[in-house]
């Protein structure tokens, strides 16, 4: 070892206590089994939300909130700005890519059982996560203030308007008054460049201490056959074993976000203009769109209910079920599983992907 | 029989309304009960007249005395006019029609000088003549459910003007003895006109927009532009300054339906002007002749911007599909599309000179456009090579880290 590389360390480890971090790293293990692919979902959502805050950096730089300026600005970034295009679109195509990642990870840690005792917390923090992106997206959505992301703004917050006693108001609040305008722009670029960052940097901070707290879950089905010697308990180092493979994720990554990028540039569209007919076709992101063509087919009235009412209702008490799931789950334990909740969760992905292919249609 | 019946239900009516208000209307009462479908009609249309809507009743225009249930009710005694015979409808609608003060109160914007007109209109004047086959008022707006000409039911509201019209001057046997041609109507369907009026814009010129509708007669030769030209202003003072003006009338040629038609009128194509085969310029002019000349200009200055044009869309489009952003020069290209506009307006000056003044920026403004969408597709093909070099770069560092865990891994644990 060479001298500064001695010195560096020991000079870190005298302020700071570098080596406690060093120690931590080289003590942190990760389970080998059949299902440890499922682990580099988390680190690769991560990475993607490091590009997500680099590239949004660089495209403040030339941003401008007002309904006015917002179109035009994104649309000189994308032909004056040099890399403009490539950062605009890495960051629309990153978005989508960690939030496709955010629901694989969701699942596979569903899945593996990985939320029960005493991953509860961890379960919590990383669908509040989940939750915290999906605003990303939708206030990011707005932002280059092109037709459909107008109109389907315009439908999207209707639908929040839509809930009874605090709908008005919610609605109100997203707007900044009673129609999608500038303020409502204002708003969600507010929502998108410091609310949202500020949430999910503290959920991020907690979701990351508990997974480096508990370190990480071995599937129930594994654990019973290291339990009955049918299988032998192996790991990996963190560092620099894991961390190395899941570096190849993310060259691979960053590899298919520039290809995206470059072969299928995020389009612009056209200018919102609010006295425009609404375009045909209109439909929200495709993570929303299962959503969406529910409270399509619901009728306009259920038992005397708004039917798009009842809709919203039954989404928000699922999502508060699946948040709440570790704490439902209660048989699950060493080596069992519940085979409801297994079938609940093939269900939803089942549903969300039918549903958003008839909206697809 | 049918008289003896009918006789009895009006006996009824007057023994009925003894002691009835006086604001009752037998007509209405009578009529609707009649067994004569002719004479019941005009009791059941006229719920939905607009005359009935403005509270007149059937002794307004008829005459006699509604408050009477008896027979007398009709007595010319009382006033009683009955039914005007075709040649005295004109002046029996223009009783009301054709007075200001009494119209007033019911529509300050209505005209009154519907009768003044049509004595002025081949219809009035033939009728005159003694023509009974001629148009009279209830002609086109029928008798006892007259609409508003802004109802859309109505026969002369804007949509339904060559209808009504052809109702008559597309029927061949009825217009036999006039020697007129009855193919209007066919000829009108097809002309851009009809097309955007049937679009919905009811400005779109109909019949009556060109021919008048109450004062109603064809266009003298002299009068073509002068028509045309109330919608088509520019087009009208640009043909008025040419040298095309002077030449028409002294040739006895009716202006703009010379090139354009009357009734067909179709949208024109750039391959009127010239010298080609669907050329409209050659039917006059052959080669050697100023105007020949002059055509093959104006052919040759909207040709070439009609390729720019097209040729920078083709290019802007191309990559646009590849998803590069070519927007600002394709709204730069509106322009270059509002000068081929602008030249083919310009050729009703019919000088050269004139489209070519309007044309040249244009191509200047095709060019720009067809060269932006050229450096997109280069710029494309940049994003292409460099997107390769990425991956190349990409895939050589994650074989460089598989080689690193395969040698981390292949050494033995301490």
């Amino acid at each position: 070892m060479s001298e500064p590389q001695r010195k560096t360390p020991s000079w870190l480890d005298e302020r700071f206590g570098a080596g406690t971090i060093e120690e931590f790293l080289r003590h942190k293990i990760v389970p080998i089994h059949r299902h440890s692919i499922w682990y580099y979902f988390g680190g690769m959502t991560l990475f993607l939300f490091i590009i997500q805050v680099l590239t949004g950096i660089l495209l403040l730089l030339y941003y401008r909130p007002t309904p006015n300026d917002a179109f035009e600005s994104v649309q000189y970034m994308m032909t004056q700005v040099r890399f403009g295009w490539l950062i605009r679109s890495v960051h629309s195509w990153s978005a989508n890519l960690m939030i496709f990642t955010a629901f694989v990870h969701m699942f596979s840690v569903y899945f593996l059982k990985a939320y029960r005792k005493p991953r509860e917390l961890t379960w919590v923090t990383g669908m509040l996560l989940l939750f915290v992106v999906m605003g990303f997206g939708f206030s990011g959505y707005l932002l280059p203030w092109n037709t459909l992301a107008f109109f389907a703004t315009k439908v999207g917050t209707e639908m929040a308007g839509s809930v009874p006693v605090v709908g008005k108001w919610f609605l109100i609040f997203l707007r900044g008054g009673e129609e999608v305008t500038g303020a409502t722009l204002t708003r969600f670029f507010g929502f998108h460049v410091a609310v949202l960052p500020g949430l999910a940097t503290c959920l991020l901070a907690l979701h990351l201490l508990l997974v480096q707290q508990l370190g990480m879950s071995t599937p129930p089905g594994v654990e019973r056959a290291i339990a009955e010697g049918r299988e032998p308990r192996r790991s990996m180092p963190f560092f620099p074993n894991f961390l190395l493979r899941d570096m190849i994720g993310w060259y691979a990554a960053l590899g298919v976000l520039g290809a995206l990028a470059a072969i299928f540039p995020w389009e612009l569209g056209t200018k919102a203009d609010a006295f425009a007919a609404a375009p045909a076709g209109i439909r929200p992101e495709w993570y929303f769109l299962f959503m969406f063509q529910t409270l399509k087919y619901l009728p306009s009235k259920i038992f005397f209910v708004d039917g798009e009412l009842v809709g919203i209702f039954v989404f928000s008490a699922a999502a508060l079920v699946w948040v709440a799931v570790p704490f439902l789950d209660r048989k699950i334990g060493f080596g069992r599983t519940t085979r409801i909740f297994t079938g609940a969760g093939v269900f939803v992905i089942g549903y969300m992907m039918l549903f958003s292919w008839l909206a697809l249609r | 029989m049918k008289n003896a019946a009918a006789t009895l239900l009006i006996m009824m009516c007057v023994l009925g309304s003894a002691g009835a208000d006086s604001g009752k209307n037998s007509c209405l009462d009578c009529h609707a009960a009649l067994d004569d479908a002719r004479l019941v009609k005009p009791a059941k249309l006229f719920d939905g007249d607009i005359h009935h809507q403005a509270g007149l009743t059937c002794a307004d225009c008829h005459g006699g005395n509604p408050d009477d249930d008896s027979m007398s009710a009709m007595s010319p005694a009382k006033g009683f006019r009955g039914v005007p015979k075709k040649a005295a409808i004109p002046d029996f609608c223009a009783r009301c029609h054709s007075n200001a003060t009494y119209m007033h109160p019911f529509n300050t914007k209505l005209p009154v000088d519907q009768l003044s007109e049509y004595v002025t209109s081949v219809h009035g004047k033939r009728l005159k003549q003694g023509d009974a086959k001629v148009a009279t008022c209830v002609d086109c707006h029928r008798v006892h459910n007259i609409l508003s000409v802004k109802d859309p039911r109505a026969p002369v509201y804007p949509s339904n003007v060559a209808t009504t019209c052809g109702r008559c001057h597309a029927d061949a046997a009825y217009m036999k003895e006039y020697k007129i041609p009855t193919d209007q109507v066919a000829h009108y369907q097809k002309s851009v006109h009809a097309e955007v009026l049937a679009q919905g814009d009811t400005s779109a010129p109909t019949c009556t927009t060109c021919h008048g509708n109450h004062g109603a007669a064809p266009p003298g030769v002299n009068s073509v532009v002068m028509v045309c030209g109330t919608c088509h202003v520019f087009f009208a003072q640009l043909f008025e300054k040419s040298p095309h003006q002077a030449a028409f009338t002294q040739m006895g040629l009716p202006g703009c339906v010379q090139c354009h038609s009357n009734h067909e009128i179709v949208k024109p194509s750039d391959s009127w002007v010239g010298v080609g085969p669907n050329s409209i310029c050659s039917t006059c002019h052959s080669s050697g002749d100023a105007g020949f000349k002059s055509s093959q200009g104006i052919a040759m200055d909207l040709g070439r911007l009609n390729l720019a044009i097209a040729q920078a869309d083709s290019v802007l489009d191309t990559a646009e599909r590849a998803g590069m952003e070519v927007s600002e020069a394709k709204l730069e290209l509106a322009n270059a599309h509002e000068a081929l506009i602008k030249g083919r307006v310009n050729v009703h000056t019919f000088r050269a000179s004139e489209v070519q003044k309007v044309t040249e920026p244009g191509l200047e403004i095709a060019k720009k456009a067809n060269q932006a969408g050229a450096a997109a597709l280069q710029e494309l093909n940049v994003r292409r090579k460099g997107l390769g070099i990425a991956l190349i770069t990409i895939l050589v560092a994650i074989a460089g880290l598989y080689l690193k865990i395969r040698q981390i891994e292949s050494k033995p644990q301490a």
